[in-house]
């Protein structure tokens, strides 16, 4: 008997999809340009996240030590720096090192004549956990006896958090809005079948039928077509995607960027497209049946 | 059994349509419920059916209380009533064998059921010979009794026709009372709602008449008290 209902539901899903053939195409139209829209916001989002951890990488403090310490009181800081939260590590760096790298940097040494090391300072190197944290770890540096001053662009590193939210919180609302709107319109396709087949729920209703009989059909029908509408979008994403990583990598100008390759979020995507879409044409369904169910 | 006891209904635009009705059917009983327009007919039906419940009273049909019982039961209650309307509701686009199967095929009956009930029900109104019909190809006396076959094919306790004859010619209609006569016969308690005079009166069964939701008379001596 239970096989016998499901055969039905399925049976009645696809023949209502195909009884109402336009309609049904609009959905998964509405569908997956909806999908389209979100997956490649979200895939921006992450391709920020993902520059942006890169910058964050680079993006060190720097904190001199105090001139009256002698090398080895210097590095005894270390444990110190280190200890501090959000510090991931701290790099001791020798004034005579720091000098060749400096004076490595430039192409003409004429310009260092008659200097030495003794100008610069030893120093740390501090990578940070968190760049978004950068000012309270910057205070707490200064702080530590022995560091005699500390340097941070803080203006970048909240540069780099301000843009990561403003992508996350767009990203964010326009998935939402376009959840509504894709609900919104699998819910009309599925009210139009169920206006057309309201004399028949009326009569299942009359003989017995009960609520969880009548909605199924309706509901296989918006999960069909959320899973077709899912399915497409995945595989037109996957497309654009590749297409505009190649021109990113190859473009001039803009090829320092690092493009996240698509196998390594094409799992995710795919779960997400396909709960977004099973999940659009299920409510939507439902919430298209709901009111034949009243009586 | 159908028992009415004390039952009052007021919709919320003010309108009383029952005032404290109160009525037992027996199972395998055959009654007509006659009555005016605005009289309470259709709001008894709607009782009956479950569509409406209540204001004040009890409602009791096949050992189900209708003020109390949960909405999920609601399926199983009626599935013990067999409804059939004077328009007759029939699906267009499904043959008369289609259109009776379909009850059962939504209850969940099996296609080994389904295939050894309904060519049975068919027979018995008559229209084994029109299975593969569909409802605009038959006459209205055929279609109403296509309706009476989807009514009766789940076997239910009682079944209400409302106003069944309002469509057909004096003939068709003698043909579906009688019919519907047959199936109590064969043990089905009826509930016949109408308006022919005639029609009640050429068949000695019990008669509740209502006006302006009361009961004006309930007898089974053929008397028909209400007059337009």
């Amino acid at each position: 008997m239970r096989g016998n209902r499901f055969g039905y539901y399925i049976r009645e899903g696809v023949s209502s999809i195909f009884n109402h053939g336009f309609m049904s195409f609009a959905s998964v139209c509405i569908i997956v340009a909806c999908l389209l829209i979100m997956g490649s916001f979200t895939l921006l989002a992450l391709n920020v996240d993902n520059v942006i951890d890169t910058m964050e990488s680079q993006n060190e403090l720097m904190a001199f030590v105090d001139d009256s310490l002698t090398e080895e009181q210097g590095r005894a800081l270390e444990s110190a720096i280190e200890a501090i939260p959000n510090v991931d590590r701290a790099v001791f760096i020798t004034r005579d090192r720091a000098w060749e790298d400096f004076v490595e940097t430039y192409e003409n040494p004429r310009f260092f004549e008659g200097l030495d090391s003794s100008v610069t300072r030893d120093r740390y190197v501090v990578y940070l956990d968190d760049i978004s944290r950068m000012e309270e770890t910057y205070e707490a540096l200064t702080h530590v006896e022995g560091i005699a001053w500390v340097r941070a662009h803080l203006e970048i590193s909240q540069g780099f958090v301000r843009i990561r939210n403003v992508v996350t919180l767009v990203s964010m609302g326009l998935v939402a809005v376009l959840f509504v709107i894709s609900l919104f319109i699998m819910s009309n396709t599925i009210k139009l079948t169920t206006f057309e087949r309201r004399d028949e729920i009326a009569i299942m209703k009359m003989v017995g039928a009960t609520s969880t009989f009548i909605r199924w059909p309706f509901v296989v029908q918006g999960l069909i077509l959320g899973l077709i509408g899912s399915l497409v979008s995945f595989t037109m994403e996957w497309g654009l995607y590749q297409l505009l990583a190649q021109q990113l990598i190859s473009g001039a100008g803009i090829s320092f960027l690092s493009v996240i390759p698509f196998y390594k979020v094409s799992i995710p995507i795919l779960i997400a497209f396909g709960v977004v879409g099973l999940g659009v044409g299920v409510i939507g369904s439902s919430l298209a049946i709901k009111n034949y169910l009243k009586v | 059994m159908v028992q009415f006891t004390d039952v009052f209904k007021s919709y919320e635009n003010g309108t009383k349509a029952l005032r404290g009705i109160s009525f037992t059917i027996n199972d395998g009983e055959f009654v007509f419920l006659v009555g005016p327009s605005g009289s309470g007919k259709t709001t008894i039906i709607k009782l009956l059916t479950g569509e409406i419940a209540p204001t004040d009273g009890t409602v009791m049909v096949n050992d189900y209380n209708l003020g109390t019982m949960r909405f999920s039961k609601m399926p199983y209650m009626r599935r013990t009533l067999g409804v059939v309307f004077q328009d007759y509701r029939l699906i267009e686009d499904k043959t008369v064998y289609e259109n009776v199967a379909f009850a059962m095929r939504v209850i969940g009956a099996s296609g080994k059921e389904i295939r050894r009930r309904v060519p049975y029900v068919l027979e018995l109104v008559g229209l084994d010979t029109r299975t593969r019909r569909r409802p605009q190809e038959l006459s209205g006396g055929e279609q109403q009794r296509v309706a009476i076959a989807r009514a009766l094919v789940n076997n239910p306790k009682l079944i209400i026709a409302d106003e069944p004859t309002g469509n057909l010619d004096p003939a068709r209609s003698l043909e579906i009372m009688m019919l519907l006569q047959k199936i109590n016969e064969l043990g089905t308690t009826v509930l016949v709602v109408t308006h022919e005079k005639e029609l009640v009166e050429s068949f000695s069964k019990r008669v509740i008449a209502i006006d302006a939701g009361k009961i004006i008379s309930d007898g089974m001596d053929g008397y028909y008290s209400y007059e337009r």
